[in-house]
């Protein structure tokens, strides 16, 4: 279905898919409205926004998973009020997800052709492997691919297996192909061959759209930046005007430090020390760090740089393999999570659903858990005292729920992370750890969440934060610390905090000037 | 109750009305006793089964353990001189050794409960028939215990002692379930046992101990059914048990998948299944059909239930939905 007319077309062309005055509104949350783009073929799109911006909303409709509420979506002229998920697929529209949608047991070929596989015909009609394979080699050659389609998706590279979806997209004749935070997880080096197969789009005349928290590769690879912001467009920039500060300023439609909440006194004493510590992961690695009272200590790194697994071994989740902590100045083994309960260490998880919260249960029993036995008289739960700290958290934390009895799976994400602070906060913490505090919650939700974060360290909480979002750390934190591939690669003071920084160290290289922190 | 509850209460009573229809023997005294002992036996096996299913698991082993105590408690107080109170201490201890092993498997070792438990049924089994070399065991003509024998066979005030004594196990196991720290650990541990691990709960201990309680529990149900029938086939006594277990707890509202069900639902489950039983006797229905019945009304009862609870989210998600346009924006999504 690719159009002869449309390859051969220089861009800028005549946009064949244009979006007009798109509205979706989910109970709550105006997610999209009045929201309008173009794309032509041949086209490289940035897409930028914060998480909740409104961009994996925008996804679904061009995916056809959702409808819109209101405005219209033309392809090649033809103008509809929503599509489905077949006509998204029959206009050409081909995803590569952040988690890759492939079979690690299956060589390349087949993973491009799952479900719709060359069969031999004849009897038993089985699928053709031989054909199979060079159908798909021209695929791989036109994205420049080191690897034949005979290879076992298993012995692939991240970014590899990014193009195998490519090639899948383009076996379906896809005309538009959207990249979800493609590079969130890749080292540099993939990267850079990633920004090659978008080039290698571009000049067959496919178009892409680029979605990235990363800005310096938006402004590598793309023609034109959309930025969303609280669901509305908040600006379009051309190729010219692509330039970090303009992308962030219209992101968050401030500028980045504008809203540093300062610490109200210096940080106290080291309330966790954490020495030598081996993980099952990153078993060659070993890290340091000392987190004191009253101060909000950010982890930054990429996904997969160990932080999570740091987190998982302080709380007692995971074994460590070496090393030991301290807290309070005394040795502590979390041997389990309960051992961290009992000395007040908690742990606030990146994944609410799955760890954080037990979603069938009303507020009260989630808020309850971790701290039964002082809600029970021999041996017998009192759901009064269960009710009382439940209501005293919905008040101090702004839950906004029709009453404590409500199940925690009809709460929105903001006030479900709520309910699993309040679990802790009814439990005075000496330290918290903070796993993606934020992610998919909106922007009301999240200033509430920083808000307390900051008043947990003034409080004299230990706080730690681990953040993927850039302006989270730089914003919030007091001091930050850099993970990369299982080890702290450096710790930055508040004078020193910048995205360069901290990206550098990131992707493991030390920074220009000699380090001096403890 | 709740309404689940409520919905199989009243099955109950209309199945009992309409056999009491056709025929009036159901409502003799003998018959209601003799369903009353039996809803007794099998109602603590089930409630042990309950306890091990709340944690997401299963314990297939319940009829072979019924076996196994079973020869083991005849030969010891008949054969051996081993005086009864002795010989039901022991035999509980033996419970709650099966429960840590089958626990300890399941935790420590992350070993699955439908395999460790489907080794326990046939282990057991096979002891139990080779210590008595097949044989059955029983006592010598004459041989009488009355205290164990009014306890455990025994009637008090026309009712049989078997079921005042589920009743009263139920009422502590619905105080542990239903209203003790344990219980709601249980239900946390079934429903979620990463966020359970998250909150400090320790649910390697929580699923342990729901394993030894029905070990216990199956053993007390075990010396019921030992000293009912008197002689005891290692071969056959306590086939399929562990299966009418299940049944009645999956009738009661239990979910398989862990973190469902009450105790009031197990027991109702136990008194349908008796009931079914007693149906296919008195309205000369042929026997060999017994468990087509019990398996046909298992299958439907599930399935009204499911189907119903459907029905109760999509009308809950319509009541929702009208009333969104009425509330101002920002409440939560409920």
């Amino acid at each position: 279905m690719t159009s002869a007319a449309a390859a051969s077309a220089p861009a800028p062309a005549e946009p064949f898919l244009v979006l007009s005055g798109i509205r979706k509104a989910y109970p709550g949350v105006l997610a999209l409205q009045g929201f309008s783009m173009s794309v032509a073929p041949g086209e490289v799109i940035g897409l930028v926004g914060e998480n909740g911006a409104g961009k994996s909303t925008l996804m679904k409709i061009l995916g056809g998973v959702i409808a819109p509420d209101a405005g219209t979506i033309t392809i090649d002229g033809v103008e509809e009020s929503a599509l489905s998920v077949a006509a998204s697929m029959r206009a050409g529209i081909a995803f590569v997800h952040q988690e890759l949608n492939l079979f690690d047991n299956l060589d390349v070929a087949a993973n491009v052709y799952i479900g719709r596989e060359p069969r031999t015909g004849g009897l038993l009609n089985i699928v053709d492997t031989a054909k199979q394979r060079q159908m798909v080699a021209p695929f791989l050659k036109r994205l420049g691919a080191s690897f034949g389609p005979a290879t076992p998706v298993s012995r692939l590279s991240l970014a590899q297996q990014q193009m195998v979806e490519i090639a899948k997209a383009l076996s379906m004749h896809a005309r538009l192909v959207i990249l979800d935070e493609p590079t969130s997880s890749l080292p540099l080096s993939e990267t850079a061959k990633l920004l090659d197969v978008i080039a290698a789009l571009k000049r067959d005349g496919i178009s892409v759209i680029f979605i990235s928290h990363r800005l310096h590769e938006i402004k590598a690879a793309a023609d034109r930046v959309i930025v969303l912001r609280d669901g509305k467009l908040a600006g379009t920039l051309d190729k010219a005007e692509i330039e970090h500060d303009r992308m962030v300023k219209l992101m968050i439609g401030r500028d980045l430090k504008a809203h540093v909440s300062a610490p109200a006194q210096p940080p106290g004493k080291v309330a966790m020390r954490v020495s030598g510590v081996r993980t099952a992961t990153y078993p060659g690695q070993t890290v340091d760090l000392e987190l004191r009272s009253g101060e909000i200590l950010g982890i930054a790194g990429l996904v997969g740089s160990g932080r999570t697994e740091l987190a998982r071994a302080m709380f007692g989740i995971d074994p460590i393999f070496g090393g030991s902590f301290e807290l309070d100045g005394a040795p502590f083994q979390p041997s389990h999570a309960s051992r961290a309960v009992e000395r007040g260490l908690f742990l606030v998880p990146e994944d609410r659903k799955l760890a954080g919260l037990l979603l069938d249960l009303p507020i009260t029993q989630n808020i309850s858990l971790p701290d039964l036995p002082t809600h029970a008289r021999n041996f017998m739960v009192s759901t009064a005292s269960e009710t009382r700290t439940a209501e005293t958290q919905r008040r101090n934390l702004g839950i906004k729920a029709p009453q404590v009895s409500t199940k925690a799976a009809n709460l929105s994400g903001g006030n479900q992370q709520k309910v699993v602070l309040g679990k802790w906060l009814a439990m005075s913490p000496k330290v918290m750890i903070f796993d993606e505090p934020t992610r998919g919650i909106d922007v009301g939700a999240k200033a509430e969440i920083y808000r307390l974060m900051r008043g947990l360290a003034d409080a004299g909480v230990a706080v730690m934060m681990i953040s993927s979002d850039m302006e989270e750390v730089i914003g919030v934190s007091d001091r930050i610390a850099v993970m990369h591939e299982g080890r702290i690669s450096g710790t930055l003071d508040r004078d020193r905090f910048s995205e360069e920084n901290v990206l550098q160290l990131a992707v493991g290289k030390p920074l220009q000037q000699e380090e001096t922190a403890a | 109750m709740n309404k689940k509850d409520l919905g199989l209460l009243i099955l109950i009573i209309v199945v009992g009305a309409v056999v009491a229809l056709i025929n009036p023997r159901f409502l003799l005294p003998i018959n209601i006793a003799n369903t009353a002992n039996l809803v007794g036996m099998f109602g603590i096996s089930a409630l042990g089964q309950a306890f091990v299913i709340i944690t997401a698991g299963i314990e297939l082993s319940v009829g072979s353990m019924i076996a196994l105590v079973g020869v083991l408690f005849v030969d010891f107080i008949a054969n051996q001189g081993i005086p009864w109170p002795v010989a039901v201490v022991l035999m509980l201890l033996l419970g709650v050794a099966i429960g840590l092993f089958h626990g300890l498997l399941i935790t420590r070792l992350h070993m699955q409960p439908f395999i460790v438990t489907l080794c326990g049924l046939l282990f057991y089994r096979g002891i139990a028939r080779f210590y008595t070399q097949d044989s059955t065991a029983g006592f010598a003509f004459g041989q009488s215990f009355p205290d164990l024998e009014f306890i455990t066979a025994g009637r008090s005030w026309g009712i049989p002692n078997s079921f005042i004594a589920m009743l009263i196990l139920a009422i502590i196991m619905w105080f542990v379930l239903h209203r003790s720290v344990f219980g709601r650990y249980l239900y946390a541990v079934g429903k979620n046992e990463e966020a359970a691990r998250y909150s400090g709960i320790k649910t390697g201990m929580v699923i342990v101990a729901a394993y030894v309680i029905c070990q216990v529990l199956t053993v007390i149900s075990a010396l019921y059914f030992a000293m009912y029938t008197r002689s005891i086939s290692p071969g056959s006594h306590g086939n399929f048990y562990e299966l009418y277990a299940i049944a009645a707890a999956v009738l009661g509202g239990f979910s398989l998948r862990g973190g469902e069900g009450s105790i009031i639902g197990a027991l109702l489950g136990v008194v349908l299944l008796q009931e079914l039983q007693n149906l296919v006797n008195l309205l000369g229905i042929p026997s060999s059909l017994n468990f087509a019945v019990m398996g046909g009304v298992i299958l439907i009862g599930v399935l009204i239930d499911q189907q119903f609870d459907a029905y109760r989210e999509r009308r809950r998600i319509a009541d929702a939905a009208r009333q969104q346009p009425a509330q101002p924006q920002g409440t939560p999504a409920e």
